[in-house]
Formats: C-alpha cells, sequence, structure tokens
C-alpha cells in the first residue's frame, strides 16, 4: 500500500517536470532563433559575434566615460547605434522600444533579457523637438532645429 | 541568586497565532502598496519635490532609532554589569535585529529605483554618511547576532569573557548607528530645522527611550502569553526609573535644540514655525513629542505607577511605553515632514516665489501607500520577533512559573 | 581696398565665449594696409576709424547676432570627442538681475523644450531645472525677477550625501546625476541649499537621445552639458539672448579672456547663499 502512494506521487512530480522542461526546450524551437532586423551601412563599429557578447560591457564601460568625462566617441555610444539600427514602422519613422520590432527587442524577447535602458534613453534616433501639446508659449525658433540637426551633423562626422 | 533559564515560546495561546497571522497580513498588504508605488512611481505618494521625504521615512527612522535603543537592556547587563537585567539580554537583542530590519526594508523599499539595492550595496562615496550607515546598520546585523551567539552558545556562556568582549563591542556600534543616523539630518547645512551637531545627542536620547518602550510591550505581551511573572516588580520599578530617566534626557536635548536656535534671530522663522504656526506640525510637537510622547509618561512612571498607586507597575509601565511610542512617530513627523515643509530661505531678509513653490510652506498629505508601507515595517520587526522566540531561546523562563 | 572684417560666423568659433579675443583680432585684421595710410592719411585715417569702429561694434554683438540666428553650435570650437573634460576649465553662467524682465520665461521654456521636459502642471510633483523666482523686498515691495537652477558648485552639498556617488561634479565644473547609479533616495534634494534638484515621479516617454531622464531618478540642470561638450551654450542663455534681453551669459570661468570672467572680475558680483561656502558656479548681479 505505501509503496503504490510513494509511486503515484512521484509519477505526478516527474509528469510536471517534463512538462516544464518539454515547454521550456520546444518554446524556442517552434519560435526559431531571433532575426534581428539588418542594420545600414556595410558593418557594425565590431563584429556581429564580438557585439553580440559585450554590447552592454561596451555601452557600460562607455557610458562611465561619457558621463564622468565628457567623451562622446560615438564608437559604443547607445544614441549612435540607433543611427544604423532603427527600424521603421508602418508609417515610416523609427519604431521606438514599445515595439516588438525594435531592434533591440528582437533578440531581448527571444532571450528573455529585460531590457530597462530605456526608462530613461530614448530608443530612436532623434529628430525634430518633439512638442508635447503642454508646452509652450513661445515656441522657441528654428534655432532650436538647427541645433539637433547640427549635433547630428557632428556625430555624423565622428571617427568611427 | 536563581540560575537563569530561559525557554522557546511553546505554551501559548491561539491569539498569538492571530497576532502572527495579522503581523504576516499587514507586511502582505504593504508589500502590495510597495509594488503599487514602484510601478507608478511616486505620483501615487504623497511625497514630492519639496517634501521629499514622506511615511515611510518617519516609520523607519523611527524603527531604525528604537532597534539601537533596543539593544541596551542587553548593554546594561553586558556593559554595566547590572545583573537584573540578565534575563532580558537575549530578547532585546533579537528586538534589535528585527526592528532594525523592519526599518530598513521600509527604507529600501521607498527608493525610487529599490532594484538597484545591488549598486548602493557595492557603490560607495564615503563622504556620505548614508554610505556609511549602511555599514552601520548591516554591520549591526552582524555584531549584535554574533553578541547573541556568545549569550546562547554554552561553552561562550559559560566564562563570559566572549560576551563581555561582545556587550561592548555592540554598545559601541550601536552608539555610532544612531549617531550616523541622527546626522543623516544634523549634516544638511541646506535646512534650518537640521544643520546642527545636537541631532546626533538628541537621536541617541530618544533611542533609549523607544527602545526600552519597544522591549517592555513585547516582555508584557510574553508574560501574557506564557502566563508566566517574566518580570520581577523589582525589575518593573526599574523600568519604570529607566522610563523616567529617558524620557527626561530626550526632554533636555529638545529644549536645549529650540533654545539655541530660539536665541538666533537667523532661526526665528523655522522655530515660529515649528513651534507656533505650523499647524499639524506644531500639534505633533507639543501634543505628540512633548506631551503624550516624554511628559505623561514621566507623570505616569514617576508618580502614578506602582503599590498602592492608581496603576500597578505594570499597567503603569505598558501605558507610559505605548505613549512614548506614539511620541516617537510624533517626533520623526515633526523632525523629518516638518524640517522639509519649512521653505528654504535662498534670498536672506527677501521673500521669494516661484513656479516651483519656492518661499511657500510646503504642503503634505501622507498617502495611503506609504502608510501601509510604514505600518509593514512595523510588522516585519513584530513577525520577526514572534518566530524567533518561538524558534529559539529567547525567553527567560519566570521565576514563578505557573503550574 | 576692401577691409576685410569678420563677419561670425557659425563654424568661425566666435561664440559668447570668445567675444573678447575674436574682437581684438577683428579690430587688428581690418587695420589699413600701409599703402592706403600713404596715399591720402587724413581721410584714409578717417575711414579706417569708421570702419574699425564698426568692425569692433560688430564683433560685439556678433555674439549675440549668432546666438540668434544660429544657435551656436559650434562644431568646431567644441572639444574633440575622445577627450576628457579638464579642470583647466570651469563653466559658469552670469545672470544680471536687471535684465530679467518680470514675467518673462523664454529660459524655463526652451530648458523644457531642450531637455524634454512637460511644462509643469503639477508644481508640487513636476521636474523643474530652471525657474524664474520672484523676488519682493519686504520691506518697500520693490519686486524683481531673476532666474536661478542648478548653481553647480566646487563643493556641492549634494554630492557629498549621495550614497553611491551618483550625484558628482565633472571635472570641468558641471555638477551631474549619473541615472545609471542613482537609487532614487533623494537624499542630494534634502541637502540641495537651492531645490535645484528634482525626482522623476512617474514613467516617462519620448526623451530626447541626448537628454536621458527617467522614472525614480533624481535630475537636475546640466547646463546642457550635451551642448556644452559639443561647443554650445545652454538653452536657456541662447533664449535670453534671442529674446533681446540678454541677461545670462555663459562661459568659462578659468579663461581669463572670456567674456564672463572678465564682467566677473569687473562689475560687483554675488552669489546666492554665497555664506554656505559650496562656491557655485552662477554669479548673479544686481540681486
Amino acid at each position: 500500500m505505501r509503496m503504490k502512494r510513494h509511486w503515484t506521487k512521484l509519477a505526478i512530480v516527474v509528469a510536471c517536470l517534463a512538462a516544464i522542461v518539454a515547454g521550456a526546450v520546444t518554446g524556442p524551437v517552434l519560435a526559431g532563433p531571433p532575426q534581428p532586423a539588418r542594420g545600414k551601412g556595410e558593418k557594425c563599429v565590431a563584429p556581429t559575434d564580438w557585439m553580440r557578447r559585450y554590447h552592454m560591457q561596451a555601452l557600460k564601460h562607455q557610458r562611465d566615460e561619457t558621463v564622468h568625462e565628457g567623451i562622446r566617441t560615438p564608437r559604443f555610444s547607445l544614441k549612435h547605434c540607433f543611427e544604423c539600427h532603427q527600424v521603421a514602422g508602418a508609417d515610416g519613422r523609427p519604431v521606438s522600444v514599445a515595439d516588438p520590432k525594435h531592434f533591440c527587442r528582437t533578440c531581448h524577447d527571444y532571450a528573455a533579457v529585460r531590457v530597462d535602458c530605456f526608462e530613461c534613453h530614448a530608443s530612436r534616433p532623434g529628430e525634430e523637438p518633439i512638442r508635447t501639446g503642454s508646452t509652450t508659449d513661445n515656441p522657441p525658433a528654428a534655432a532650436a532645429s538647427g541645433d539637433v540637426a547640427a549635433l547630428n551633423r557632428y556625430l555624423g562626422d565622428a571617427k568611427r | 541568586m536563581a540560575r537563569i533559564t530561559f525557554q522557546r515560546l511553546d505554551d501559548h495561546s491561539p491569539y498569538f497565532w492571530g497576532l502572527l497571522a495579522l503581523h504576516a497580513m499587514v507586511i502582505a498588504i504593504g508589500l502590495g502598496a510597495f509594488f503599487y508605488m514602484e510601478h507608478h512611481g511616486h505620483i501615487v505618494t504623497g511625497m514630492n519635490n519639496a517634501i521629499v521625504w514622506g511615511t515611510p521615512h518617519v516609520f523607519a527612522v523611527f524603527l531604525i532609532v528604537a532597534a539601537s535603543g533596543a539593544l541596551n537592556v542587553a548593554s546594561i547587563s553586558s556593559v554595566f554589569n547590572n545583573l537584573a537585567y540578565k534575563p532580558f539580554a537575549r530578547l532585546s537583542g533579537i528586538l534589535a535585529i528585527s526592528l532594525l530590519v523592519g526599518g530598513l526594508m521600509v527604507l529600501v523599499l521607498d527608493l525610487g529605483r529599490p532594484e538597484r539595492l545591488t549598486v548602493a550595496m557595492t557603490t560607495y562615496n564615503f563622504k556620505s554618511i548614508f554610505a556609511w550607515n549602511i555599514y552601520l546598520y548591516t554591520g549591526f546585523l552582524v555584531i549584535v547576532a554574533a553578541y547573541l551567539f556568545t549569550m546562547m552558545d554554552r561553552t561562550l556562556a559559560k566564562s563570559g569573557k566572549a560576551t563581555k568582549f561582545m556587550g561592548w563591542f555592540a554598545f559601541a556600534w550601536r552608539l555610532a548607528l544612531t549617531t550616523g543616523t541622527g546626522s543623516i539630518f544634523g549634516f544638511l547645512v541646506a535646512r534650518e530645522a537640521y544643520d546642527s551637531a545636537i541631532m546626533a545627542p538628541l537621536f541617541i536620547a530618544a533611542s533609549f527611550l523607544y527602545g526600552l518602550a519597544f522591549t517592555v510591550l513585547v516582555l508584557l505581551t510574553m508574560c501574557r502569553e506564557t502566563r508566566q511573572q517574566l518580570m520581577s516588580e523589582e525589575v518593573v520599578a526599574k523600568f519604570l526609573n529607566l522610563i523616567i530617566i529617558f524620557a527626561l534626557a530626550v526632554l533636555y536635548f529638545t529644549t536645549v535644540k529650540h533654545l539655541t536656535a530660539l536665541y538666533a534671530s537667523e532661526h526665528h522663522g523655522v522655530e515660529a514655525f515649528i513651534l507656533r504656526d505650523g499647524g499639524i506640525y506644531t500639534l505633533a510637537f507639543w501634543l505628540g513629542h512633548v506631551l503624550i510622547g516624554n511628559v505623561i509618561p514621566i507623570v505616569i512612571a514617576a508618580f502614578l505607577s506602582g503599590d498602592g498607586k492608581f496603576f500597578t507597575g505594570r499597567r503603569g509601565l505598558a501605558i507610559a511605553s505605548v505613549l512614548a511610542l506614539i511620541g516617537g512617530l510624533s517626533f520623526m513627523y515633526v523632525t523629518i515632514i516638518g524640517g522639509q515643509a519649512y521653505p528654504l530661505d535662498l534670498l536672506p531678509g527677501m521673500k521669494v516665489e516661484s513656479s516651483y513653490l519656492d518661499g511657500q510652506v510646503a504642503s503634505y498629505t501622507p498617502s495611503l501607500p506609504e502608510v501601509l508601507l510604514g505600518l509593514a515595517g512595523v510588522s516585519i520587526a513584530m513577525l520577526a520577533t514572534g518566530v524567533a522566540l518561538k524558534v529559539m531561546p529567547f525567553l527567560p523562563r519566570g521565576l514563578e512559573a505557573d503550574g | 581696398m576692401s577691409m576685410k572684417f569678420v563677419f561670425p560666423e557659425e563654424d568661425d568659433g566666435v561664440a559668447a565665449r570668445g567675444g573678447g579675443t575674436q574682437g581684438a583680432i577683428a579690430v587688428a585684421a581690418a587695420m589699413p594696409p600701409a599703402d592706403v595710410v600713404a596715399v591720402d592719411p587724413v581721410d584714409a585715417g578717417r575711414r579706417w576709424f569708421l570702419k574699425a569702429a564698426a568692425v569692433f561694434t560688430t564683433t560685439v554683438l556678433a555674439p549675440g547676432v549668432t546666438l540668434m540666428a544660429f544657435g551656436d553650435i559650434d562644431a568646431a570650437n567644441a572639444r574633440p570627442a575622445d577627450q576628457p573634460v579638464s579642470s583647466a576649465q570651469r563653466w559658469g553662467l552670469l545672470i544680471d538681475a536687471a535684465k530679467c524682465q518680470e514675467g518673462c520665461s523664454a529660459c524655463v521654456t526652451a530648458c523644457g523644450v531642450e531637455n524634454g521636459i512637460a511644462a509643469p502642471k503639477h508644481a508640487a510633483t513636476d521636474s523643474q531645472w530652471i525657474r524664474t523666482l520672484k523676488v519682493t523686498d519686504p520691506r518697500n515691495g520693490a519686486t524683481f525677477q531673476m532666474p536661478i537652477m542648478c548653481q553647480h558648485c566646487t563643493e556641492p552639498p549634494c554630492v557629498d550625501v549621495c550614497p553611491t556617488g551618483a550625484s558628482f561634479r565633472r571635472a570641468d565644473g558641471i555638477v551631474l546625476v549619473d541615472r545609471h547609479i542613482c537609487i532614487g533616495c533623494r537624499y542630494c534634494m534634502m541637502a540641495c541649499p537651492y531645490k535645484a534638484r528634482s525626482f522623476v515621479h512617474e514613467p516617462l516617454h519620448d526623451q530626447k537621445p541626448y537628454a536621458p531622464r527617467g522614472k525614480g531618478c533624481v535630475e537636475g540642470c546640466s547646463m546642457c552639458v550635451h551642448r556644452v561638450d559639443a561647443g554650445g551654450t545652454p538653452a536657456c542663455v541662447e533664449a535670453c539672448a534671442k529674446t533681446g534681453h540678454a541677461a545670462m551669459i555663459f562661459g568659462d570661468l578659468y579663461d581669463k579672456n572670456s567674456e564672463i570672467a572678465r564682467r566677473v572680475a569687473t562689475y560687483r558680483t554675488t552669489r546666492v547663499r554665497a555664506d554656505l561656502g559650496t562656491d557655485p558656479g552662477v554669479y548673479y548681479q544686481n540681486i
């Protein structure tokens, strides 16, 4: 009698485990490996395999240099990534991280690694200063967009 | 003198389970409040850019200050060799740990980015008293745990040398911790209500009072639960005396702080605010902190408790302790929130106003999520204590066991 | 014989910072060549004087014009991208409250647009990096207005109290929050005597790529560090110049030839709560 009860419990546990493992294994197999959109330009700032493994370390190193020392080399600048790695949405404009087509999300959703950079960082390239409905009695003059354009030029001109 | 023996809390009423369940529920609700605040941002709380620290901090600092004071009873026995308090040393130690854990939880859960706790524990700016406090708080937990070990391990407890050493170490550390907590405010030159060296000793005096109050209340509850006389009449009288002394110390430092500030015309604005014009803050100061928190407990302990008096010793002790804790929360409210409500003096002698609410008294209403989180901290401390008492022999065995 | 005087262009490096030296150079460049002087000394001299005066005036006014017309992002004058900031420079502001027009909020608006901060609807919880203070003398009712923002102190109390070191002072004097390590404890907000810092109380969207900001972190005026690193001036300074009030000047306090350094050395300036010993980098006139 006791033996039978033990075997039943064991069978239930094994069945549950099997179901979980099967789900974990077949999910990715069914979905297939992620296909991130091809970026603009010939190649990325570093070899793809290297980037896949080390992009976070590169970004973290860059962010300390940029924030604390004002070093703004574009190679591993997050803002600069999106110059090439932008994905156009239905309206032709680059999508933000809210859209699953976003470049970072393609792999990160698959690997289930949360990206919280974009709680603070913009997830697409800069454009005309967006005037949210609540702003301004004195709309800034065209010089404001000139600033953005100048910045973009500066960034584009910088060496890779 | 009879040998002191210790017991686990095995034999207790079903109400004790109910109490533990209640605390567990308060904690669950508090965690829910935390998730709500963390998800939506602090916009859902009453805190704003003028009052940046609110009800959670009132509870957290209160618990932390009480935690360092709760170690007192153990310190008196180990450091000052007063053997009458020795039976309560273990309880005092575990209560200190629980209260500190409760306070820290509330503090951490109120952070703007609590997921960065690991950053806070690995990246330090040692000019900040906050950074030192992280070490002081975690070190306190380790040291008190070691102290408890020296008291509870048979071999170590026998010689008593290890206990004495750890007792001194823990006492010194606890003073540093409370000084560090008071200095969080005392080091701020920007705020007129703080910027004073007296914040540290004021907090130390307050810690004595609130820690003792918590210890006494837990002991009295345990007397009920074990149906034993855990405290002799002599000890009850001693505790009543301690309440008088500690409350007098708090009143002394409060008086010196405000008298000194009143002497400087520079500070007349903030003093008038706290002492007269501050609405809820003035009320919390005079009624909560001074009267309920200190004067009435002194009166009860000195004149109204004991044989033949209005209250029995134990009842007077219980009432005085509860009032002292209410006073403690009031004191924290006035200090932390009242100190922020008073506007910064950007251009002395001039009146300022702006779209950022410069120059005016900031308004603050405690919101429900904040209060729930604060209460959860108290419940964490109480639940931890309750569970600890059941699991290990922290409670002394009553000298007159009831059958 | 055409006199070449230097009309500053966007690429020419004549920004608000360099007005002084560039003016001198322009005048020198406008000196008449020797042969002209030999032919008709008196007339040539008069002509030269008028043109030199025109050059001088234009050059002095030119920075303002440049600011207005070109937004003053000056790639040529920027520090190279791979070069770290140095303590040889100290960025600062000089604000003349007498020129600040009561009721004007151009600097506030510009800061909001530049950094992606919505105009405050809820004054208690919305971020304000810069605001205008309306100051009243209680003895006689006289009023004036002045903008106030992070004072970028040398001894910032906010940097002292930050437990993780997220609040820090860059070598060139700009005080910033490293939002990667900010845990949102708000101790810096308690410590700042100028109420310079704001806490982000809600999730944010559509941040500017060059001004990341997010929920749960503390923030404050960055002196438009993204502009400064590109050789430009903060948005508030630029906006004030555009309105014509020109109450704000930005520049390198350690550069003796910069306009701001010369003015601070010439005119009586003061700093808010200088008694606290924080050594702010924002100087005020007429407060």
